[in-house]
């Protein structure tokens, strides 16, 4: 493929989906970090952004015992704070069935498991898919795959599609989370491009993510309103609700609540829920459970006093 | 041709920057002939909390640091002061305190930067031991920093008591979050900018200004300072010794209304760098 059909590849997307201001979402988001969240709106924001967290861990030193011990955290998070499950864990594959025993089957706490050669997605079609496959039958209620950045970039839209596609087929009844990881995508316009790509051929609810967590920029507000403005967009034209998950760099209670704020003032209180927005977060939990206890007792804490937080994302 | 005065924004030495108040508040300082002179950050608890944070971040790196490097950094600030001393004890002047008096605060505190810069290495060799016990057992006591150390200084002495009270905190590793006087902060200003340029990882000293009535209270309650020490009224001291009891950390308060000499060689001494110290005492068991 030329670079001058790729470039007219892009310019019919853009065409298509719209581009985006980036001047204007750098502005908008810039005015999330000044709201004033406190006493009881912030300890019913920071309950809510528990309950989002995918807590995750993705390391190669992962072990069953670390799996275990991240399920119990994920269904105690902490004592006498009144503090709900998180979402789900997120491992890889080969940690799913660990995952599973641990939680057991009658379980609130959900399993996601990143698949599809995790993070660069450089595997033939066939071993993706295969990969998904177990990771399903191992018991993970959601995957979350990459899309193929280098197709994407090279204008071969088709192809980023098809493999979406064959994902959500090999699926089966696992809900999808479509890692765009935007650092590699370089713009907005290419961001909401590629969210749009991926949003017509997933099933609502499905989920759309910025990213693996495993490249020097992750999610910020900025990505994040660049991604949910296109869950509106296609929403209001579709009537299809597509989910988002931010992952990597959300680190402090802080950042969770203005987060909360891009999701309350863009898409409304009907995606503030777990079902349709998730933080993929290994530390951020243990600050949520540190300002909910400041909440409680009114004294600063030391992180020590919380359970060891697990330090991949 | 007469020229605008360019005059400095006095800014707290903060994680290895100078910063405002993250509450924008400041307040008016005033000389000793009641001329205003600077507008001084008013910090919160918010300040505090980013402090500690700071602190907390930078205290690893200054533990590991070798005894060596750390007297070699604390015998640099003195330098620092040393070259600057003219301008520190002007800011000293500020709150009323003669000529003679003030050089001789600023020449008080290099020198005792230098006298626990030298402890540095040598305070191991004294406080930890080799204990004799009853058994085929090595067993020796060695020290180790407590983690965060909140400082309070008194009004009385801005510059040599805060440094006497930080001084011995850091030479052991402990890394300090201080609140400097409220009614003469000026030299704590000032001492921040030497503390950046004296080969000190930033964040192992953090200065507060502002008023110990918003900020102690969270001193006594934060849970992640290990030990407070500092000058402080009977209110104070209730409040910290409560506060300290819930988070269990340590306290070392003189009173305000007992004036301590802080130029005096008692003001100086081996037990304030203990005063931050854990003991560990291990048992080796020796091959028969």
């Amino acid at each position: 493929m030329s670079g001058k059909s790729s470039q007219a590849a892009f310019a019919r997307l853009f065409d298509e989906v719209g581009t985006v201001d980036s001047v204007g979402v750098e502005e908008r988001v810039a005015k999330y970090t000044t709201r004033s969240i406190k006493k009881a709106a912030k300890v019913q924001g920071l309950k809510l952004a528990a309950s989002m967290i995918d807590l995750t861990t993705l390391e190669g030193k992962d072990t069953p015992g670390k799996v275990a011990s991240l399920c119990q955290k994920a269904l105690h998070p902490h004592d006498g704070l009144d503090v709900p499950q998180v979402a789900a864990v997120c491992v890889y594959p080969s940690m799913v069935r660990h995952a599973r025993k641990a939680l057991g089957h009658d379980t609130g706490v959900r399993i996601a498991s990143v698949a599809t050669a995790f993070p660069s997605g450089q595997a033939p079609l066939k071993t993706r898919l295969a990969e998904v496959k177990a990771a399903v039958a191992d018991g993970a209620d959601e995957i979350d795959m990459v899309i193929n950045r280098g197709a994407f970039l090279a204008g071969e839209f088709a192809e980023v599609q098809d493999e979406i596609a064959a994902v959500v087929t090999a699926c089966g009844d696992a809900t999808l989370k479509v890692i765009l990881e935007v650092s590699e995508l370089e713009t907005y316009d290419n961001i909401r491009a590629a969210s749009f790509l991926a949003m017509r051929v997933i099933r609502e609810n499905d989920f759309i993510k910025t990213s693996t967590g495993k490249t020097s920029l992750n999610a910020t507000l900025g990505n994040n309103q660049v991604m949910i403005e296109a869950i509106r967009d296609y929403y209001l034209d579709t009537g299809i609700a597509i989910a988002m998950k931010p992952a990597g760099g959300i680190r402090t209670a802080k950042q969770a609540l203005q987060f909360l704020i891009a999701v309350k003032e863009t898409l409304g209180d009907a995606w503030l829920t777990n079902a349709r927005y998730r933080f993929g977060a290994s530390s951020l939990l243990n600050d949520v459970l540190r300002q909910l206890e400041k909440e409680k007792t009114g004294a600063y804490q030391a992180p020590y006093y919380f359970t060891e937080a697990t330090e991949s994302y | 041709m007469s020229r605008l005065p360019i005059t400095k924004t006095p800014k707290v030495y903060v994680g290895g920057a100078f910063i405002r108040s993250e509450s924008a508040r400041t307040f008016p300082l005033k000389d000793a002939a009641g001329n205003f002179f600077a507008n001084i950050p008013q910090c919160t608890r918010k300040d505090l909390r980013n402090a500690v944070e700071a602190a907390a971040k930078a205290g690893p790196g200054w533990a590991k640091r070798t005894a060596y490097n750390r007297g070699q950094i604390l015998y640099r600030l003195g330098e620092m002061i040393e070259a600057r001393a003219g301008e520190l004890a002007d800011a000293i002047r500020l709150g009323g305190a003669s000529e003679a008096a003030a050089a001789k605060e600023v020449a008080a505190t290099v020198d005792r930067l230098v006298y626990y810069a030298g402890w540095c290495d040598k305070y191991e060799q004294v406080l930890g031991n080799v204990n004799p016990v009853a058994s085929a057992h090595f067993n020796f006591t060695v020290t180790e920093p407590m983690g965060v150390v909140g400082v309070i200084a008194p009004d009385e002495a801005p510059l040599l008591a805060l440094v006497s009270l930080i001084a011995p905190a850091i030479t052991s590793g402990n890394t300090v979050v201080a609140l400097a006087s409220s009614t003469q902060p000026y030299p704590a200003i000032l001492l921040g900018e030497m503390l950046a340029t004296s080969d000190l990882p930033g964040g192992v000293v953090n200065v507060l200004t502002g008023f110990r009535k918003e900020i102690v209270p969270t001193f006594a309650t934060h849970t992640h300072l290990r030990a407070v020490s500092g000058v402080a009224n009977a209110e104070e001291r209730k409040a910290l010794k409560l506060g300290a009891a819930e988070s269990v950390k340590r306290t070392h308060l003189l009173k305000a209304e007992d004036k301590t000499d802080w130029l005096a060689a008692s003001a100086q001494s081996l037990y304030a760098i203990r005063d931050t110290l854990e003991f560990k005492t291990t048992w080796h068991p020796i091959g028969a």
